[in-house]
């Protein structure tokens, strides 16, 4: 079985997965979750846009955790597990937000700390999600585990 | 002092709690105790403005006839504004434009709500384009987990503690303790907050405000009306601010998932947070060191000090040192929230930006038994819908 995405269009998923945003061919701003229609710029006539990947690594806006299950949509496992979020400033001029990678928490993260985008299964189901991955001493850790050393 | 000037001829709350009645029975008792407040009778009111409640069926979508209804019909004009957490203000609005349009001489304006427990969840039903279910959906990000990274953010750039946090709900509980419109009206310790359960890292229980019943209704006439019967103590409304946020809004907002970019236009000079509060100083003519009191939205606890610098009270950054001198407690150069605020209130969505002028209003007659701030004249509310919803009220005597 094939995992597929959470959300069509959003996000690739092969090796090195990188956020999909929509570049306005008018002025050039850069929109995610991808839009079309109408260039939100309001100087901007733009109605034409371009697929355009996000930087894979970004720096941390800030962050937190859920300790108490979000409500539905949210799909949870049962038992609920907390998870952390992270809003991320990207080199696009922008910041997204995201649940942080498997294995890793708010003590694994600062305001201003590297992350890196991966692609994971949600909590409650095999279909991927984006994710921030701590990039700890600027070096890509595999495992949480090893972070946390 | 500004030219937008309207009187507020009266002013009424529900108590906030949890009552499990029909959000429309608090609507008209607050209506009732802002009517009688005024001395104006409820047949001489010429428009009537609803804050819309989202959770209580049609009635709550055209709350303005569904209160005008309940309080009798008397033919006035209706109109129905939502605006989220900012509806109170919106409404207001409402109300000024036609007063100041010479449309309407005497408005009544009512917010009511009723709530459910626990987090406040998107509306049912799958919805893949609207951001409010995707942010549950996709994340799993809840309002207090948007309340979190504000929160996280002052710790690691000002340097903000847990315990300033908490120190902010000690101060808010104290300042509620004697308001009989508060839901929680209890001494609470900096300890009680620090070992309440943590809901999203940094934030604690105690630091997120609740969800309550509730309702305030606020009574304004033209300054003309006022003068001409004798009515409302002397407080005006200068201003009422409900900007939206300008491009490029580069601070994560609740229910986005993401901010604008700004690789082809460059950030505005304010926030859109500052840009709210901006906006009121500039219609009142009035400086952010003329304030003597304001009422801010501390959803959370953290989110209160965010305010006090988003409102030019205090430079950026400053706002634990204003806490910890003692400054915003009454007594202080410049309190914040001694209604007791969101901590004490919890949030009933339509009616809050109301019950904010509420309490700017009693402060400014000296009505505000058992948490007056001495000498208040000018008074500032701030607040903030989602989807962009500004609102600040400056009101004066």
């Amino acid at each position: 079985m094939t995992a597929t995405p959470a959300i069509d269009g959003w996000f690739t998923t092969g090796p090195d997965p990188t956020l999909l945003g929509s570049g306005c061919t008018t002025c050039g701003t850069v929109f995610f979750p991808p839009t079309s229609g109408f260039c939100a710029n309001p100087a901007c006539a733009g109605e034409e846009f371009e697929e355009t990947a996000l930087s894979r690594r970004g720096t941390v806006w800030s962050y937190t955790d859920a300790q108490y299950q979000p409500p539905p949509p949210y799909v949870a496992p049962d038992p609920f597990v907390p998870f952390a979020l992270a809003a991320v400033e990207l080199p696009d001029g922008l910041v997204v937000l995201g649940q942080v990678a498997e294995g890793y928490g708010v003590a694994d993260l600062h305001v201003g700390a590297e992350v890196e985008l991966v692609v994971e299964p949600e909590h409650a189901s095999d279909q991927l999600i984006w994710r921030w991955r701590p990039l700890i001493s600027g070096r890509v850790t595999e495992m949480g585990e090893e972070a946390d050393q | 002092m500004s030219r937008n000037d309207v009187a507020v001829a009266g002013v009424g709350m529900h108590p906030w709690g949890k009552w499990g009645k029909n959000f429309v029975e608090y609507g008209v008792h607050a209506s009732r105790a802002a009517l009688a407040d005024s001395g104006i009778a409820w047949q001489d009111v010429d428009l009537i403005v609803g804050g819309e409640t989202v959770r209580n069926g049609y009635g709550g979508y055209v709350a303005g006839a569904t209160f005008a209804q309940a309080l009798g019909w008397n033919g006035a004009k209706v109109a129905t504004s939502y605006a989220a957490c900012a509806t109170g203000a919106q409404a207001l609005d409402t109300a000024r434009a036609r007063i100041l349009a010479g449309m309407s001489e005497v408005a009544l304006v009512v917010g009511a709500d009723t709530t459910p427990k626990g987090f406040l969840a998107p509306n049912a039903g799958e919805r893949w384009t609207d951001p409010d279910w995707l942010r549950f959906r996709l994340l799993g990000m809840t309002n207090p987990a948007y309340f979190a990274l504000y929160a996280r953010r002052r710790m690691d750039l000002y340097g903000a503690t847990p315990e300033d946090f908490a120190a902010v709900k000690v101060k808010n509980a104290k300042h509620g303790l004697e308001n009989p419109n508060a839901r929680y009206r209890k001494e609470v310790s900096v300890d009680d907050v620090l070992t309440s359960a943590v809901v999203s890292d940094p934030l604690h229980l105690l630091d997120i405000c609740a969800t309550s019943d509730g309702a305030a209704a606020v009574v304004l006439c033209s300054t003309e009306y006022a003068a001409k019967h004798g009515i409302g103590g002397g407080v005006r409304i200068n201003a009422i601010s409900t900007v939206t946020p300008t491009f490029p809004q580069t601070v994560i907002d609740m229910p986005l998932l993401s901010t604008d970019a700004t690789n082809a236009v460059s950030a505005p000079e304010q926030t859109f947070k500052e840009s709210i509060g901006q906006a009121a100083y500039d219609e009142a003519g009035i400086d952010p060191a003329d304030v003597s009191v304001a009422e801010v939205y501390d959803l959370s606890t953290a989110l209160e000090l965010d305010w006090i610098e988003d409102l030019q009270l205090c430079k950026r950054g400053e706002a634990e040192s204003l806490l910890r001198a003692g400054d915003t407690t009454i007594g202080g150069r410049i309190p914040v929230n001694p209604s007791g605020g969101l901590a004490c209130f919890g949030e009933a969505v339509p009616a809050q930006a109301l019950a904010q002028v509420c309490e700017v209003t009693w402060q400014l007659r000296g009505q505000a038994t058992g948490r007056q701030v001495e000498g208040a004249r000018v008074g500032i509310t701030a607040n903030q819908g989602l989807f962009g919803h500004g609102s600040s009220v400056i009101l004066s005597v």
